[in-house]
């Protein structure tokens, strides 16, 4: 089995793995930032909730934390080698008869995502883990905020009209990853035969709604918190 | 009409080699990709330079000889076609084709736009066979009922004339479109049965070792395959390494 | 020297058998110690090396491609041959037998034609073994078609690639044995000469074709699987690389070569466009089941589609000469391939050809898709259909049948084969002629074998359609591993044989010398020159239809030829790297004696058998006044010449054919 995961298809299907796993949590993420849209109330009890049970903290982020850095470690070390298998570089090369730019460019996909993680646990992740490891505050609740702090902080990052700008950017790349990882991904576990057009279309639609979804819920509170 | 080609040159597999210009006249467009690249030869022979070196035999498609990268695709522009089977009426009067082999480090050139693909056949030495004996003692053809389905799909996988377009083209030179091919059709026929799971592991076991990359599923591939070889058997041929593991 | 077909006694359907049960075998441990050669890596050599190493032999196998899986066996279309009587319709191993020999028009020698026949049956069995994946119907039993205007449906396929996959079949076990290292494999290598020592075949001189490295191999036998030698003609359904020179240097070495005129010239092939042409392409010759052949009947719609002002389509159909039809009418379009190629000819030489070289018939599928429309439109309860739904309908038929092969001449002729008849001309597909061989498959020269296309063997005057793969697989797979062993069975203390000895040397340094004149002769014409030259005298001369004075000079003119290519060709490059122009040159030398050769004994046989047509031998009056006249009384016999210098000095061997167990008679398809 560890042979397995040293082969070259072995590594296709860890990727994929880890992709399906960071597209559940893609999916429940956007969950949950959804509810801030409706009602803050839900989105803070649901936000503490997340933030301070055990299993979620101690057993759920740090795979979290590891799909996210397997996933790009291997995405690049895949990069790395496969630019090494092709060796000397066509004088020219018509990519764009036989596949789609996306298909081509996951890294550079992925390379803006990775910077917008990055910029995303600056914004969230670090304070979180400021509060939380460093001061040791596990209220949820922050001086002159009423009841818990999630919902008003959210508010709060979306006001600077650049992040946001960021925001939109990234998960546009966010969407050109998946519409082509989603298919690819199930065609790295070797499922696609036979179901290629309804992955095709699922795939088309998990990777249009939930980016733009995001998008549009970063929207919404920066248009709702400069009234 | 005319033409100008760019053509890769190189000496031999240690040379370094670098893009060459020619131009050919009143070229027919009833010629075949490689009619034409007779008449540039037979220019350069007469003006006494050294022909172009490149691959080819059978002319018609099912060797898997011809191996040119044209206008920056594998077997050029058309579709479902070898370099052989293209013709000159896919250009206009007063292009410029680029040309130049297949390109992949586990396909190192040997001389212009002959390449080395017997990594293609150490794969096959892996296990691209079953191992039954030649002696004629086998039990009758109709012994074993195979649907015609099975059949079919495993015929069509069989069809790959491992000419290395779908390596060439890859971004990743990954050459899973033809291990994947061959391990499909013996993995859809009850005679491949018995020997399934060490068939795919070591097929591509040699594949890694040969250098070709990862598949990435641009499917490129595919799209520039000339016998149509299709995705799936990428992704049974995964479905098969997996199964192997248990 | 008598030649000796060493074919057992006893009765013909027993003498394999026997064969096998008293030949003398060599014991495993003693295998190991001996080394087998195998030139050539098709259907034929493919399946020898496999089986050879898997019998323990070490075996050498050599190609001129990057690899084995490319010998143009890859190409076969069609299907091979088997008498399984899985269809029930009365085939057997009789029946198989009778068919070749009476398709080689009673050419061929009996006693090997019903050993073919008799193992046949087991190939299917290989192969289905194998992993090669025939056609099956709705059962997922093994499917059938019939081919070559035979009785039965004896004809197994795998869609239009049954050639291909047989041959990776071969390849397969190939591969199995080369992972274990019983054989070696030597691709991108040309046997140049074969070494002899004491009488007996040891060894090859072998090029390297990346290095140009001179290469010395031995063995105890060598097996040649070459193939035919079709390309003399320069164009051909063969690949550009397939070439004579392994078999003309053993036959410059003591091997006969046998009956080089038979060759087969195909009926349905697609005409050459221009002078720029590389190569023909085959169509199936299935396509004579639904197609109809014609030329205009009057000659101005003749110019006029040739000038483009008219389309064959405009033509009504009395204006249409559907002339195998009318010559033939019990057989019409489907005659024989050495007919029908003739017919054409004969339409073309008047002045009737459609094309613009003149060299081109229709074959229209338009009748078939209305049969098939209106076939259709009965069997789904259509009333009144239109003529439009009528095409459509039929159109899908014939797409189902004949679909790959339309696209394939969509792509080269740039016409829609649907929507106007498609355009045809003969060429040169096959040949019966090679090395001459005894039963065991053994050339004049000890340890020495032929097997494949490269021998004369079984078809005769003219081969059935499917059964030169099941000839190729019987040699390598059944045949030869039994009758080498026999011979092998007294090398078994020989040890090695060195590589160091006078022989090698002097067999080296006469290819050395062969190379060293090409690349240094300072010449003015490339090889293709004198290839394309050779080819129109051969097409001309010695093609479709032969008579004396043709021959005759041919004969001079491929001499004069010849003459010249040795002073004005001109190689460029060097010796010791890849050099594609050195290895046609050395392979046209060869075509250039063998073509002379080849006129000789077309000019000796006077009699009109199989694909040899003699001029001078026509029946003279009656219904089949015209047609081709077999002359059994003198030349029942299989011509081998023995090289003495210049082709045409070669001395004829007789092999007086017997036929013990059919009656000859003469072909009619009136
Ligand atoms: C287009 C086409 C369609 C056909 N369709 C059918 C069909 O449907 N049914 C049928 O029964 N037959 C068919 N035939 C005929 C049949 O395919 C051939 O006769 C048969 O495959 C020959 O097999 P072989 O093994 O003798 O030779 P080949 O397959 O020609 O192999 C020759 C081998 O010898 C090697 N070689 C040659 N010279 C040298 C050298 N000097 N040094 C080293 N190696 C050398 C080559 O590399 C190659 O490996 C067809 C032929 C053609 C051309
Ligand atoms: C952290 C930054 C990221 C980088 C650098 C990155 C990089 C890559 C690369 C290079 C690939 C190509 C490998 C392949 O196609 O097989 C890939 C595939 C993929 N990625 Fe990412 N990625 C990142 C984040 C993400 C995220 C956040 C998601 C989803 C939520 C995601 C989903 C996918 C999917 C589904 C695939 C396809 C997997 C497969 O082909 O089997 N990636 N990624
Ligand atoms: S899969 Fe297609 S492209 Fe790849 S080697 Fe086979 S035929 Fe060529
Ligand atoms: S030359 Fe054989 S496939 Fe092109």
């Amino acid at each position: 089995m560890s042979g397995f995961f040293k082969s070259s298809i072995g590594r296709k299907v860890a990727m994929a793995l880890s992709a399906f796993f960071l597209m559940i949590f893609l999916l429940q993420h956007f969950a949950i930032n959804l509810l801030s849209v409706f009602s803050g109330d839900i989105f803070n009890e649901v936000s503490h909730f997340m933030g301070t049970n055990w299993l979620i903290q101690f057993v759920m982020q740090p795979v979290l934390i590891f799909g996210v850095v397997f996933h790009f470690i291997m995405g690049f070390i895949l990069e790395i080698k496969n630019k090494k298998a092709k060796g000397v570089a066509y004088a020219k090369n018509n990519g764009a008869a036989n596949s789609t730019w996306v298909s081509r460019n996951m890294i550079y996909s992925g390379l803006v995502i990775l910077a917008f993680i990055l910029l995303h646990f600056i914004d969230f992740w670090f304070p979180e883990i400021n509060t939380k490891y460093i001061q040791g505050d596990w209220s949820g609740v922050h001086e002159g905020v009423e009841g818990y702090r999630y919902f008003h902080e959210l508010q709060e990052k979306f006001v600077n009209p650049a992040r946001v700008a960021a925001y939109i950017v990234a998960f546009v790349f966010l969407a050109l990853h998946l519409l082509h990882g989603f298919t690819s991904a199930f065609q790295s576990m070797g499922a696609t035969a036979g179901r290629k057009k309804t992955l095709q279309n699922i795939g088309k639609a998990y990777s249009i709604i939930i980016p733009a979804g995001f998008i549009i819920i970063a929207l919404y509170h920066h248009f709702n918190h400069i009234h | 009409m005319n033409l100008t080609l760019k053509i890769w040159r190189q000496k031999d597999s240690n040379a370094k080699g670098q893009m060459v210009d020619y131009k050919v006249t009143d070229i027919s467009e009833h010629m075949s990709f490689l009619e034409m690249m007779d008449v540039l030869n037979e220019q350069l022979i007469n003006a006494g330079e050294e022909p172009v070196a490149f691959d080819h035999d059978c002319r018609e498609g099912i060797c898997g000889m011809c191996s040119m990268y044209i206008n920056g695709e594998a077997h050029g522009p058309d579709r479902g076609v070898t370099t052989c089977q293209l013709h000159m009426r896919m250009f206009k009067d007063g292009d410029t084709i680029t040309i130049e082999p297949f390109r992949a480090a586990a396909f190192p050139v040997i001389k212009d736009l002959v390449v080395d693909r017997t990594a293609f056949d150490r794969i096959q030495h892996a296990g691209g066979y079953i191992s039954v004996n030649t002696s004629g003692n086998t039990q009758d053809a109709n012994a074993i009922p195979i649907s015609k389905h099975a059949a079919d799909e495993a015929m069509d996988a069989a069809t790959c004339i491992g000419c290395g377009a779908c390596v060439a083209t890859c971004k990743n030179s990954s050459a899973m479109l033809f291990v994947g091919a061959k391990v499909s059709q013996y993995a859809l026929l009850p005679q491949g049965q018995v020997e399934a799971a060490d068939r795919v592991r070591n097929m591509v076991a040699q594949m890694d070792l040969e250098g070709f990359g990862n598949c990435t599923n641009t499917g490129a591939c595919e799209i520039e395959c000339p016998k149509g070889i299709s995705l799936d058997n990428i992704a049974r041929m995964n479905r098969e390494l997996m199964k192997a593991q248990f | 020297m008598a030649l000796d077909s060493k074919v057992p006694k006893g009765p013909l359907k027993d003498k394999w058998t026997d064969y096998k049960n008293h030949i003398n075998l060599v014991n495993p441990a003693n295998k190991r110690h001996i080394d087998v050669i195998v030139v050539g890596t098709g259907l034929a050599g493919g399946s020898a090396a496999a089986t050879l190493a898997e019998l323990g032999y070490n075996v050498k196998a050599f190609c001129y491609q990057d690899s084995p899986r490319r010998a143009h066996s890859i190409a076969a279309q069609g299907g091979i041959n088997a008498a399984k009587n899985y269809q029930g319709d009365g085939d057997s191993t009789y029946r198989l037998f009778y068919d070749t020999v009476k398709g080689g028009d009673y050419r061929s020698r009996e006693a090997n034609v019903y050993r073919l026949a008799e193992v046949s049956a087991n190939i299917i069995d290989q192969c289905v073994a194998q992993g090669v994946p025939f056609a099956r119907d709705y059962g997922g039993l093994l499917d059938n078609r019939s081919f070559g205007g035979v009785l039965v449906s004896r004809t197994f396929y795998a869609k239009g690639q049954t050639g291909q996959q047989l041959l990776l079949g071969a390849y397969s076990a190939m591969n199995r044995q080369i992972a274990r290292g019983k054989i070696t494999m030597y691709n991108r290598h040309e046997m140049l000469d074969v070494v002899k020592i004491d009488g007996k075949a040891r060894g090859i001189i072998a090029r390297n074709l990346v290095t140009g490295e001179i290469e010395r191999h031995s063995a105890h036998a060598v097996v040649i699987a070459s193939g035919g030698y079709g390309n003399v003609y320069f164009l051909s359904t063969n690949a550009m690389g397939s070439n004579a020179t392994a078999a003309w240097k053993i036959h410059k070495k003591g091997a006969y070569f046998a009956n080089p005129c038979y060759t087969q010239i195909h009926p349905t092939c697609i005409p050459r466009s221009g002078d720029y042409q590389s190569k023909l392409t085959l169509m199936s010759e299935s396509l004579r089941n639904d197609g109809r052949i014609w030329v205009p009947k009057n000659m101005e719609d003749v110019l006029a589609i040739r000038e483009g002002r008219k389309k064959p389509t405009d033509l009504s159909e009395d204006e249409r000469d559907y002339y195998l039809e009318r010559r033939y009418p019990a057989f019409g379009n489907l005659v024989p391939r050495d007919v029908a190629s003739r017919a054409a000819k004969e339409r073309c030489d008047a002045g009737y050809g459609v094309n613009s070289t003149g060299e081109a018939v229709y074959l229209d599928f338009a009748s078939a898709i209305e049969r098939y429309g209106k076939e259709q439109a009965k069997i789904q309860n259509i009333e009144n259909p239109s003529a439009q739904k009528i095409y459509d309908l039929g159109k899908s038929v014939v797409e189902a049948k004949y679909g790959n092969l339309f696209q394939m001449y969509e792509k080269i002729v740039d016409e829609d084969p649907y929507k106007t008849p498609m355009m045809i001309y003969p060429a040169t597909h096959y040949t019966m002629g090679g090395i001459w061989v005894d039963y065991n498959l053994m050339t004049t020269v000890d340890g020495l074998y032929c097997i494949g296309e490269a021998n004369f063997s079984d078809h005769g005057a003219n081969r059935l359609g499917a059964s030169a793969l099941m000839q190729g697989l019987a040699d390598g797979y059944f045949v030869l591993p039994y009758t080498i062993g026999d011979y092998l069975a007294n090398d078994i203390r020989t040890g090695k044989i060195p590589t160091d000895t006078p022989e090698f040397d002097e067999a080296e340094k006469s290819v050395k010398d062969m190379i060293d004149f090409f690349i240094n002769n300072k010449g003015q014409h490339s090889v293709d020159y004198y290839h394309k030259k050779l080819g129109k005298i051969m097409w001309d001369k010695c093609g479709m239809s032969r008579n004396e004075q043709g021959l005759k000079e041919a004969m001079a003119e491929i001499k004069a030829l010849r003459e010249d290519f040795w002073k004005n060709v001109k190689v460029p490059g060097n010796a010791n790297e890849m050099n594609p122009e050195l290895e046609k040159a050395a392979r046209v030398a060869d075509f250039l004696e063998l073509g002379e050769l080849f006129a000789k004994d077309a000019l000796n046989r006077n009699e009109s058998c199989g694909g040899h047509f003699r001029e001078e031998s026509v029946e003279l009056d009656g219904e089949q006044k015209g047609e081709a006249k077999r002359n059994d009384k003198e030349y029942a016999y299989v011509a081998a010449w023995e090289y003495k210098g210049e082709p045409a000095d070669a001395v004829l061997h007789k092999e007086e054919l017997e036929f013990k167990d059919i009656e000859l008679k003469q072909r009619s398809y009136k």
